[in-house]
């Protein structure tokens, strides 16, 4: 049985000012499906994401989330959503037991002892809970940015490049802990990033994104095969110099 | 789980509350500066006191910078709250939570009134065993002007706030100005009269005027003028709207170029 789509854009298109930034974007995701973002700097991801977050309001297009119209009516849907990004930090001076206790009573979880108890133990938070966030390390700043981004258990997340200058060991750490949070609760998870082995690795489903279009979509696999390469950094690196397949 | 508007406004008041607790130095100034003000116009008083005893009947120096300073107290804690997120790039967070633009108005607004009386109270108290002078004295009517100048900080605080969003932190000088702006068409410490002509007409159409022209009456003459107190209402209920607007199409227009994703230093 197939899974039912929790995501549906249609024509998003984003002009700043004569800057044509999105171009007619067209994609939907699946229920508890991982989607990748892929593209070089300035082809849109996070102007998307920005859209898909309603931090950005579309030019013109559509965007439906759990059958809700998303640009309309955000706030009917902004408690089952949450993200994480490199470039938005969380409040510094606090402490992350301090943060991730604003954080959940933002979202309304219930049990926000038992869900910061819980969180500290998946992201090995426990020994700097009581640590104001700027003290922390980067790879401890990315985790706390995780569990933040998990607080309210979100069934759809918004990733902008999360492993962005972290060392492959927490890389692959967190890569595990999205892949398990999906497993278990059956989220869908929408995951840009420049790293295309860490998109081949997590990623169900890949979208390329060039100059502000949508240039090639599939599997990673799929991919791999239609343009005859062994990875899909080949396949981007191709796309890139021959223009896109769609 | 859903998140409701008194869950969001507490998760705000209890971040605010949260920064406090980090840096006691934030909390000794917000009554500190306060203080210093009365304590230095409290010895210019007593040094006019000789010399010209009308400038200083009745406490009314002493009264006036106390009751002047509620506003520039609640416009600067209500904007430095708001900075305190631009300055941590916290407000994406905000924006992309189930959190209201309203809601978080109205929690900088408590927040605001929270920090103005712990600034304002201790210099209002300490002005009495100082200098003999108890604004408190002034009864009900206090009440009237306090709330009065504490909405007109807000209402400059909400444009400003707005102006923030927009033009980002290059705009963070408009916060300390803007009071001061107002300040000498404002009568805080002398009558309307004593302005020019032009700037009289400016000044008729500033609530603070009103709210310094009632509390000198009732001051130096012991005339209760209810009038005056009103029309500063009415004038902090158009400057509300005004205050609001100038944020809902900051904030539109920050939702249309992106700035909320890079509002930040």
């Amino acid at each position: 049985m197939e899974s039912e789509s929790i995501l549906k854009v249609n024509d998003l298109t984003k002009y700043f000012q004569r800057n044509l930034a999105v171009d007619d974007l067209t994609f939907s995701m699946q229920e508890s499906s991982i989607v990748g973002l892929l593209g070089g700097n300035g082809a849109g991801k996070t102007t998307t994401l920005s859209m898909l977050l309603g931090l950005l309001r579309p030019t013109s297009g559509s965007v439906e989330l759990f059958g809700h119209d998303f640009i309309k009516n955000r706030h009917a849907v902004l408690q089952r959503m949450n993200f994480c990004s490199p470039y938005v930090d969380l409040p510094q001076r606090l402490t992350v037991r301090e943060n991730l206790r604003v954080f959940s009573k933002l979202y309304g979880v219930k049990d926000g002892t038992g869900r910061l108890s819980e969180l500290a133990d998946n992201f090995r938070l426990t020994e700097f809970m009581d640590q104001p966030v700027r003290r922390l390390s980067s790879g401890q700043k990315t985790r706390v940015s995780l569990a933040k981004a998990l607080i309210n258990q979100p069934e759809f997340l918004l990733l902008d490049e999360p492993t962005a200058s972290l060392s492959p060991d927490v890389s692959q750490w967190i890569r595990k802990r999205l892949l398990d949070y999906r497993d278990r609760t059956g989220a869908s998870i929408l995951f840009a990033s420049h790293d295309m082995r860490e998109v081949e690795l997590l990623c169900d489903q890949v979208l390329i994104m060039s100059r502000g279009s949508l240039i090639e979509e599939g599997t990673p696999e799929k991919l791999r095969q239609c343009y005859g390469k062994d990875s899909l950094e080949e396949v981007f690196l191709y796309l890139n110099q021959h223009g896109g397949g769609k | 789980m859903n998140s409701t508007t008194t869950g969001r406004m507490s998760a705000l008041l209890l971040r605010y509350f949260f920064l406090l607790r980090s840096s006691w130095p934030r909390v000794l100034e917000i009554a500190y500066w306060p203080t210093v003000q009365m304590i230095i116009w409290g010895f210019t008083s007593i040094h006019f006191s000789t010399a010209s005893p009308e400038l200083t009947a009745g406490g009314i120096l002493i009264s006036a910078v106390l009751v002047w300073d509620s506003l520039f107290r609640s416009h600067i804690s209500y904007t430095l709250s708001f900075l305190e997120e631009m300055w941590s790039r916290n407000l994406a967070n905000l924006f992309v939570s189930p959190l209201r633009p309203w809601e978080l108005l109205l929690s900088l607004a408590v927040v605001s009134m929270i920090r103005t009386l712990i600034g304002m109270i201790p210099a209002a108290l300490l002005a009495i065993p100082f200098f003999g002078v108890s604004v408190f004295d002034l009864g009900l009517p206090l009440l009237g002007f306090f709330l009065n100048l504490v909405f007109t900080g807000w209402a400059i605080s909400q444009a400003v706030t707005g102006i923030l969003l927009r033009y980002g932190l290059g705009a963070e000088s408009l916060t300390w100005m803007l009071p001061f702006l107002l300040a000498p068409f404002s009568c805080i410490y002398y009558p309307l009269d004593t302005l020019p002509d032009w700037m009289q007409v400016i000044a008729q159409y500033l609530s603070t005027t009103y709210v310094f022209e009632g509390m000198r009456a009732l001051i130096l003459h012991g005339e209760w003028l209810p009038d005056l107190l009103w029309r500063a209402f009415l004038l902090n209920g158009v400057y509300f709207i005004f205050g609001v607007s100038v944020f809902c199409i900051a904030f539109r227009a920050a939702r249309n170029r992106g700035l909320l994703l890079q509002s930040g230093e």
